[in-house]
């Protein structure tokens, strides 16, 4: 005889930590309010997905374990390969439903389908009658554990009177603590922060408490994990247990069908489908939990095949149900406090899923069942009547959840002894998983249409009723079994668990088989038959783009009229008038509009306001609500596929009138900079023009005045005549050096000069410029010194422009050596590539600062001298005769210490290298 | 009558001496500055009843001693003839804007020179 726990002991762990979970909510919900989020991990969302493990996972798999070896693998490797291979899958399931502000599945399945009100309420029901088995299920592991634990035996006494059976004051129970959870009120984006965080800290507590019994029972009643598969193998009964194939022919079939079932139910499961996209904080999580979720799923199940072999092995006597080794055992070597510790965990995994499920139907059948029959029934008045709404919602969501829980409890009083749990979870998988084929294809496949999901599902759960739920209701009891055995009016090959004779599949798998193919079947043949209406095509393009569209270039499908009063009035219904107003004033600034009065009905708006009502009320119904206040137009497929086509266009467009404004702007720039260029060239040349006025006035007006003297006076003494003379005819000759020289500058600068090139025989040259300039030095009292090398190549070049080089050098030089006492040498030097000349001269040099004017055009340097006044444009030349042939003229830094005195240079390549424009 | 004296102001040692002679020629007493500063000095110094200005100076432009003679109260009566090889109206426009009497442009007409000269000696200048 095992021992037991006190009643009031179990019941009051049990609400202490109900209410531990509560208070964790509540932490939570204010977190989030303070906006520093609790839940936006990637482990906590991981660990919200294992809501997936239920009071099945206690009970159910070891029971399976324990039959079938093996068998209760599947379940857990589904979510695992989904997880692993497809989270893109799930990847995109979110940002689909962010985009569209989705809440449930019902919704997502409804939306994607043209947000069909009979899709979205079909699927409704299909989930409500999915998970009451479930539910029912859930009541009874905590019901029968509770009997286990307090009475020592775990079978019921069948048929309790409601007021005496503990499984309903559980399921009271769990829906008030649902409500608390789920419902207290209502959030447009329906998302439960401090749920989500329960629920990752019940998912701790189930797998603790799993890993603290699997570890007692390998360590602690046996030696070991080899201890207790050696003992198993040691007896034959459990040996088969070991093996992987089992349950004869079609083995592989059944382990194919089961994980592609489990598969299946890890996405559309209406828990998980809360849990992992609408409660999703972050895309990026989903690839931190595509490893997490499996590694949790791997450590709860790590001592399932432990316990199951090694309660068969303790308890060899057999009478022990296998479902409840997780309590028996601990129980039976006195460990009170871990089965307490189990049993926790285990009304923690039933809890979890039962709220959250709970809140997730509870949400469907008050945004697609309730609201629109109110709707339908104008029992929510017309536009008159602003504020019952949100409370009626609520009530409505309350009522759903306990109202589920007791249809739970109906169906555990009706057919839950007949199966065994592990049966029930499986029967309600299969009738979800109805949904995969209609949401799967509905996300890729752009040609899916509204009839084609409703014939899909319509048939799919048909075939489920028909294969595997009338079955089960028939196997309790309440039903005739004869049409089980020999087929409805005795037509054999219509056998609900054996359809067109397909034999030696277990009815689930062979439920699962037809049920799937069936669905899939009508789904693409009647989407293929019926082109789509236009708000499917639109609904459909959104989906399955998801990724490729950004939200800002998504076209709007939407043509018609509408009233922005009343769409405003609308909003403020169902969302409230302080929300309505902060929407509508965002609005407005993004459309860059400053009073929200001037907002225009336009299709944009009319889809923002649909945007914004589906978060709160669901798309089917915020379809029906917006339509109600606008005057539309039906659009067709074909009107869709004009529109996506202008908007692309649209796109393509303004593309090209971007690249074309970028273009234009930067030849704009070029032309700015080019006008830049011209005004300056102008400058200069106005400059240049009026200083070759001023030097050419400048000479003429001596000789005008002094020759006007002689003119008109014939008095004038000899001597100043004489004077006069002379300084007319030395104006003269400046004013035509000076002529001359502005003519070669206008010549060299246009390019217009004759080059006439030939090999120069340098020192003859030097020594010619000597001879030229020999008067010039001798009267300004100096001498001039050459050094040249005895052999120098031949230079090729123009000797007449570097005669005129080196005869203004000279002259320079000249000009400012000191009078009696000038030296100017005259040096040059070959190196590989060129020649060098250098002149200097012992004048005071150039003066610091000067270096760069003197190559400025009429620079004058030092004041005129008597005998020859400079023109200032000797330099200039020279710079563009010597640049002409590629070579450079400067003038020489003065060396530290050196005497003072000017030294110009020159360099040459021996054959010229002419610049590109002005080669002759 | 007390003999008139006039100040030469220009670099251009040839043009100076042609205006030297020209001017002695006439009577008048001739003084002679071949800078800016030079210039304004010979104005402050001597008080010349009439200055021959050149415009391209070294030191100080004919500009800029036309402004500081206008600008300084003791020597603001001096008649200013200015003359430039710049001829464009905006330097001659610019000339006259800082005071000067009048303004001729290089290369000039001799006997055009005296008779100015003469017309703005004998008139007087408040």
């Amino acid at each position: 005889m095992t021992a037991m726990l006190p009643a009031p002991l179990v019941i009051g762990t049990s609400l202490a930590y109900l209410l531990l979970l509560v208070g964790v909510a509540y932490w939570a919900d204010r977190r989030a309010a303070a906006r520093r989020s609790v839940i936006a991990r990637p482990w906590v969302y991981a660990l919200s997905m294992a809501v997936y493990c239920t009071a099945w996972t206690y009970f159910g798999s070891v029971e399976r374990a324990a039959t079938g070896g093996m068998w209760f693998l599947p379940i857990y490797l589904g979510p695992t390969l989904a997880m692993v291979l497809g989270w893109t899958v799930l990847r995109k399931m979110i940002r689909i439903a962010k985009t569209h502000r989705i809440t449930s599945i019902a919704d997502f399945i409804a939306s994607r389908y043209g947000k069909s009100q009979l899709l979205a309420t079909l699927v409704t029901l299909v989930a409500v009658v999915g998970i009451v088995p479930y539910i029912a299920l859930q009541l009874k592991a905590v019901s029968s554990g509770y009997a286990l634990l307090t009475s020592g035996s775990a079978v019921a006494p069948a048929h309790l009177h409601w007021s005496q059976d503990s499984a309903f004051y559980v399921a009271i129970a769990l829906a008030g603590f649902a409500i608390v959870f789920g419902a207290r009120h209502l959030d447009t984006t329906e998302r439960h922060e401090g749920m989500v965080a329960a629920i990752a800290f019940e998912s701790l507590v189930k797998l603790a408490a799993f890993l603290c019994v699997g570890v007692f029972v390998v360590y602690g009643l046996f030696g070991g994990l080899g201890d207790i598969f050696s003992q198993a193998r040691a007896r034959p009964e459990l040996a088969d247990l070991l093996h992987a194939e089992q349950g004869g022919a079609y083995s592989w079939a059944r382990w194919m069908g089961l994980m592609v079932l489990a598969l299946c139910a890890a996405l559309v499961l209406p828990r998980q489908f809360q849990v992992m996209v609408v409660e999703n904080v972050h895309e990026d999580h989903v690839r931190r939990a595509s490893w997490m979720f499996p590694l949790y799923l791997l450590l709860i199940n790590l001592f399932v095949l432990p316990i199951a072999l090694g309660g068969l092995l303790y308890f060899s006597g057999g009478e022990h149900n296998p479902e409840h080794f997780v309590l028996s055992l601990p129980m039976a070597a006195g460990q009170n406090a871990l089965a307490l510790f189990v049993f926790i965990g285990g009304l923690s995994a039933a809890t979890g899923m039962v709220i959250v499920e709970t809140v997730a139907v509870s949400t469907m059948v008050s945004n697609e069942l309730a609201l629109p029959l109110l709707l339908r029934l104008r029992l929510l008045g017309t536009a008159h009547q602003p504020r019952d709404f949100t409370r009626s919602l609520l009530m409505i969501r309350r009522a759903a959840i306990v109202g589920v829980l007791l249809l739970g409890y109906l169906y555990f009083q009706l057919a839950g002894d007949a199966y065994a749990l592990a049966s029930i979870g499986l029967i309600s998988f299969a009738a979800v998983a109805q949904f995969a084929p209609v949401l799967l294809g509905g996300m890729y496949w752009r040609g899916g249409t509204r009839a084609g999901a409703l014939a899909g599902l319509i048939m799919g759960f048909g075939v489920w009723v028909y294969t595997l739920m009338l079955p089960s209701i028939a196997k309790s009891g309440w039903l005739d079994v004869g049409f089980l055995t020999a087929g409805p009016w005795g037509v054999a090959w219509l056998r609900p668990e054996s359809l067109w004779g397909l034999q030696g599949l277990d009815s689930l798998t062979h439920s699962l088989f037809w049920s799937l193919l069936i669905n899939c079947a009508a789904y693409v043949i009647v989407s293929l038959w019926r082109a789509p209406s236009g708000r499917e095509a639109s609904q459909a393009l959104l989906f399955v783009d998801v990724f490729r569209r950004g939200t800002a270039q998504t076209p709007v499908f939407w043509r018609g009229r509408a009233d922005a009063a009343e769409l405003k009035r609308l909003c403020e219904r169902f969302l409230g008038v302080e929300k309505t107003r902060e929407l509508w004033r965002s609005y407005a600034k993004e459309a860059g509009l400053i009073a929200d009065q001037a907002l225009v009905p336009d299709a944009r708006l009319v889809q923002f306001v649909e945007a914004q009502l589906t978060g709160a009320v669901g798309s089917a119904s915020a379809r029906v609500l917006v339509a109600s206040v606008s005057d539309e137009e039906a659009l067709s497929q074909g009107d869709v596929l004009v529109m996506l086509e202008e908007a692309s266009q649209l796109r393509s467009y303004s593309r090209a009138l971007e690249t074309k404004s970028r273009s234009l702007e930067q030849a704009t720039s070029e032309l700015r900079s080019a006008n830049e260029q011209l005004k300056s060239l102008d400058r200069l040349k106005d400059d240049f023009m009026s200083s070759v006025t001023h030097e050419l006035r400048t000479p003429l007006t001596s000789i005008r005045a002094l020759a006007e003297i002689l003119q008109g006076d014939a008095e004038v003494p000899p001597q100043q005549r004489q004077r006069f003379v002379d300084i007319i005819v030395q104006e003269t000759e400046r004013l035509t050096r000076l002529v001359n020289q502005v003519l070669d500058m206008a010549k060299i600068e246009s390019g217009h000069i004759d080059w006439r090139l030939a090999d120069i025989d340098v020192r003859a040259l030097l020594e010619k410029a000597m001879a030229t300039t020999a008067a010039l030095l001798s009267d300004r009292g100096a001498e001039m010194e050459l050094d040249v090398p005895q052999t120098l190549p031949l230079l090729h070049a123009d000797p007449d422009r570097l005669l005129q080089v080196l005869l203004n050098l000279i002259s320079n030089a000249a000009k400012f050596v000191p009078p009696q006492g000038g030296h100017v040498q005259l040096r040059a030097r070959a190196d590989g590539q060129g020649l060098t000349v250098c002149v200097q001269d012992n004048g005071p040099g150039v003066p610091a600062g000067h270096e760069h004017l003197i190559f400025d055009r009429f620079h004058q340097a030092g004041g005129p001298t008597p005998g020859g006044q400079g023109t200032g444009l000797g330099l200039p030349i020279s710079h563009h005769i010597v640049a002409h042939f590629g070579g450079r003229l400067w003038l020489e830094p003065p060396a530290p210490g050196a005497p003072p005195g000017a030294c110009f240079c020159f360099w040459l390549p021996w054959q010229p290298a002419f610049s590109g424009d002005t080669a002759p | 009558m007390t003999q008139k004296k006039i100040l030469i102001a220009d670099d251009e040692p040839n043009i100076v001496v042609s205006l030297e002679y020209l001017l002695q020629r006439e009577g008048y007493a001739v003084s002679i500055a071949r800078d800016g500063q030079q210039a304004l000095d010979a104005i402050a110094r001597e008080a010349p009843d009439l200055v021959l200005l050149d415009v391209m100076m070294p030191i100080k432009s004919g500009f800029e001693v036309c402004a500081s003679v206008r600008g300084d109260a003791a020597l603001a009566h001096t008649r200013i003839l200015m003359l430039s090889a710049k001829g464009r109206d905006t330097d001659l426009a610019k000339g006259m804007a800082l005071g000067a009497d009048d303004y001729m442009t290089k290369p000039f007409a001799t006997r055009e020179l005296v008779a100015r000269v003469a017309e703005m000696l004998a008139k007087d200048r408040p």
